[in-house]
């Protein structure tokens, strides 16, 4: 059995009196990549984003149950917040590149954990921006505004400025949502590289997408979670009826 | 009932009717006061203090009086409305000290000018102890514009994507980090024309400075922060309302309205430059 990298047990979430994940146990192995899957609404985006505690941005919203990233206790009284999510990268559904330089995009991370040293700053930019498949691209006009990169080329510098505060896990919300298929490509042969030396969660609505990068699957469904495995076995041979709806299509 | 057509024609012109008799007044005044003002401002205009009763001389000492108190509220009031409205628009909670909150500001924007001047009056001049001064002026020209700035603040930072403060935070930024590195800069635009925008309205006005700062004439520059100065809108004032014969100060009258005019616009031209820098800078 592969290490585990994150432990959740029992994850209940409401948005003010609504409640949207219901009982939720999940273990996500280390350097491994696990997909979120299921239908608008089941709960995928709320379950990614209790791993960061970037819930607490949300007011109203209330999370129970135990969440473990190796020994750290998310949501323990002496949880660490900002120590949390520097350990947990983070890449959003439309990319978000700072209205700023590529190079300030990636070396922002850096600087605010204290790294000032120019030199450092250089080689962990290029360094992030290399393992994030950008950096041939970009290479000559690092002070440009990241503003004008393409669309599959922004999502790769949030990637790679997601990188820069070295990580351990990287979480993606439909990384490629607003990506046309070559820039899918890209990004998700980045994600199959990734996992060699980062723990990867992805949130997907393509089938297909998720069968491609994951090695393991979890299939949410109106706030619990219904199924959960290795991608192959599970869409092979799903156990639930629910799971199966959905991955032929039939539902959703 | 009248047809559709007409009732739209009727509409729009109507509309077209309004804008025309603003933008007539407008200009109406404009070419009034520059051209029998043009005539006056000449180098001697403005780098000479009033003489003789204000029939003769310049203006020097009222317009650098107001130069001095517009830059002076802009140093009291930008920290004080920046930070009003990040605490308000990043920090507070949604709820009903905010809104009990955020209507005060409101009205404090639409409270008459001399009440403002009465309470530096109170406060700063005597409860302070910094009597009519420059500062006491400055500060009450601040808090004149505070809830201007206060607003367009707050308006800047409402527009910023929250897309950029979760990205920000999700690479373990503080919120201060946020506030500091993204927020602010990105409305910045916006807070700088807040701030230019509220004093050069407060310094066009006489009421906040007739007990605080203005003085009725002063051959020489203030020299510290505790002195008395000239102003333009008071010392237009007393040249058109207290002078023994005010047909004798007319020309003065207009090239003070002329130059307080410019002073005005002046100050509104660079807040849209200092926009256009930033819009260009942090575009998203
Ligand atoms: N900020 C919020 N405030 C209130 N309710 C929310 C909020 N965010 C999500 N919800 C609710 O929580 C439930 C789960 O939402 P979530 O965004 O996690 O779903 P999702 O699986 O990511 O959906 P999608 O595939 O459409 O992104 C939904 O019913 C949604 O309405
Ligand atoms: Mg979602």
């Amino acid at each position: 059995m592969k290490e585990c990298e994150i432990s959740a047990r029992g994850i209940n979430v409401w948005y003010g009196p609504k409640q949207a994940l219901f009982d939720v146990s999940l273990d996500i192995y280390k350097n491994t990549v696990t997909s979120l899957i299921g239908p608008s609404g089941c709960g995928k985006t709320t379950f990614l984003r209790c791993i960061n505690r970037m819930n607490d941005l949300i007011p109203f919203c209330r999370v129970e149950g135990k969440l473990m990233i190796k020994d750290t206790d998310v949501y323990g009284k002496e949880a660490d917040v900002l120590s949390i999510r520097k350990k947990v990268g983070m890449v959003f559904q439309t990319p978000n590149p700072f209205p700023k330089s590529i190079y300030e995009n990636v070396a922002y991370g850096p600087f605010i954990h204290g790294v000032r040293d120019k030199k450092k700053l250089d080689e962990i930019v290029r360094h992030s921006l290399q393992e994030a498949a950008l950096w041939d691209e970009v290479k000559d006009e690092l002070n440009k505004s990241a503003l004008m990169l393409s669309g599959g080329q922004k999502q790769r510098l949030c990637i790679a400025r997601a990188l820069a505060v070295e990580p351990e896990i990287i979480v993606m919300d439909e990384p490629c949502a607003s990506l046309d298929p070559i820039a899918t490509a890209k990004i998700e042969d980045l994600i199959t590289r990734l996992k060699e030396k980062y723990t990867v969660v992805i949130v997907t609505h393509n089938i297909q997408q998720a069968a491609r990068v994951s090695d393991y699957t979890a299939y949410f469904y109106l706030g619990k979670m219904v199924e959960y495995g290795k991608t192959a076995e599970m869409f092979e041979n799903p156990k639930e009826k629910s799971t199966e709806l959905y991955l032929t299509g039939r539902f959703g | 009932m009248l047809d559709r057509r007409t009732t739209q024609a009727v509409v729009f012109s109507s509309f077209l009717l309004c804008v025309a008799l603003v933008v007539a007044i407008l200009f109406f005044v404009l070419f009034d006061i520059i051209s029998k003002g043009i005539a006056m401002v000449s180098w001697e205009f403005l780098t000479q203090p009033p003489r003789n009763n204000m029939r003769e001389g310049g203006i020097l000492t009222p317009m650098v009086g107001t130069i001095l108190l517009s830059i002076g509220a802009m140093i009291a009031a930008l920290p004080v409305g920046v930070l009003t409205a990040i605490y308000l628009s990043e920090y507070a909670r949604e709820g009903r000290a905010l809104s009990l909150v955020n209507s005060a500001i409101s009205n404090l924007a639409g409270l008459p000018s001399i009440v403002f001047g009465l309470f530096g009056l109170a406060v700063f001049v005597n409860l302070f102890g910094f009597g009519p001064s420059l500062l006491a002026g400055s500060l009450t020209l601040g808090l004149m514009s505070l809830p201007v700035i206060i607003k367009t603040s707050q308006e800047a930072f409402a527009s910023i994507p929250f897309s950029f403060r979760e990205a920000s935070l999700a690479l373990g930024a503080t919120k201060w980090q946020t506030i500091r590195h993204h927020l602010l800069p990105y409305a910045m635009p916006g807070i700088l024309t807040g701030l230019i925008l509220g004093v050069s309205r407060a310094a066009g006005e006489t009421a906040p400075i007739l007990f605080t700062v203005a003085a009725y004439f002063l051959a020489t520059m203030p020299s510290s922060v505790f002195d008395q100065s000239m102003a333009l809108p008071y010392h237009l004032y007393i040249l058109s309302t207290q002078s023994f014969n005010l047909r004798a100060t007319q020309n003065v009258q207009y090239g003070t309205a002329l130059v307080l005019l410019s002073v005005v616009l002046a100050l509104n031209s660079a807040a849209i430059i200092i926009r256009a820098y930033f819009r260009r800078k942090y575009r998203w």
